[in-house]
């Protein structure tokens, strides 16, 4: 059975302004906790590399195509290239490979 | 400064901000679009959540047909971060402001909108906020909802190309603090080796086969995490 997409949209939307509201109102002090800060401190860069590799050869058509594209985006950003640049370079990249891959 | 002037230039900040957000927002529609959601469904997804990462993971989940606690728990660990933004940003906000103001701002800690806030100086007057999102989430919003009606209206290797501009992004959030931060970079190396790990032994193990993305990405992310926690704690005043 499909479960219902916008009981997902709903569930998405109340635990994404949870996590962001709540700090703001609740929390008054900040938080002492060493490893819990630590902790919050990493999670973002973690997860976003989990999600980045290997999926991007995944999702385009030719795998060695995205792993190019992965490859030339961690040197445009390591360049100083900002988030709209670095999206273009690697659809670029896929798209101009994929000529001859496909 | 008064109320208009800040949400003037709120507003200026936000204009490059809300270009970048319908670029990408473009090819988080063509992943909303496969796992299901029509256009307006994806408006609705992106004008409530405001969150990149997050609601790829979250598409990922409705592809998938996951349980819905399953998507709580994703969302919660993929968006994490604006637990931390938040608690930064309200030691910026004056102590008299309202709740009602509270409760607006929070809705738009993005990665972007957060960057320009906590940048302001002095305590943040919130018209700054809402006039840097009143282009930038829209934008956001709308990009999505176009990205699935003309998905399919692209040829294949169109749509091939615009599904790694979302992979761009997340690239330009986290490969610049490896220039300065080892441990992240360590950390950014391990993710992609234990990541890449997990997906081959589902060839061989049953077990990694029948994990969804999601449920691979909780456990690496808190793994990860919390050994670089334990092993090389954030001094105070970057935290």
């Amino acid at each position: 059975m499909k479960n219902n997409i916008f009981i997902y949209i709903a569930i998405m939307t109340a635990v994404t302004y949870g996590i962001r509201v709540i700090p703001l109102t609740l929390i008054r002090k900040p938080i002492t906790s060493r490893f819990i800060k630590s902790f919050l401190y990493y999670v973002p860069y973690v997860t976003l590399a989990v999600m980045t590799f290997p999926a991007i050869m995944d999702a385009t058509q030719s795998p060695i195509a995205g792993l190019v594209a992965l490859i030339l985006g961690i040197v445009a950003a390591w360049l100083g290239a900002g988030l709209l640049p670095v999206s273009v370079i690697c659809c670029l990249t896929v798209f101009l490979l994929e000529w001859f891959l496909v | 400064m008064n109320n208009k002037t800040s949400f003037v230039q709120g507003f200026k900040h936000g204009i490059p901000i809300g270009l970048g957000y319908f670029a990408v927002a473009f090819s988080l529609g063509v992943a909303a679009k496969n796992a299901g959601l029509n256009a307006f469904q994806g408006f609705l997804a992106s004008i409530l959540n405001n969150a990149s990462a997050g609601e790829y993971a979250g598409f990922t989940v409705i592809a998938a047909n996951a349980s819905y606690f399953e998507m709580a728990i994703i969302i919660l660990i993929t968006n994490a971060r604006y637990l931390l933004m938040s608690c930064a940003l309200s030691q910026h906000l004056p102590p008299s402001l309202s709740l009602g103001h509270r409760m607006l701002i929070g809705h738009f800690v993005t990665d972007e909108i957060f960057g320009i806030t906590i940048a302001r100086p002095g305590t943040l007057n919130p018209y700054y906020t809402y006039g840097a999102a009143i282009f930038a989430s829209p934008a956001w919003a709308i990009g999505t909802a176009l990205g699935i009606m003309a998905g399919n209206l692209l040829p294949g290797r169109m749509v091939s190309a615009l599904s790694v501009a979302l992979f761009g992004m997340f690239l330009a959030v986290f490969i610049p603090p490896c220039k300065h931060n080892p441990v992240i970079a360590g950390c950014v190396i391990l993710s992609f080796s234990l990541s890449y790990l997990m997906q081959q032994m589902g060839k061989w193990y049953p077990f990694f086969a029948s994990m969804s993305a999601g449920t691979k990405t909780i456990l690496l992310t808190v793994l990860i995490s919390a050994v670089a926690a334990y092993l090389f704690p954030v001094p105070d005043t970057e935290a």
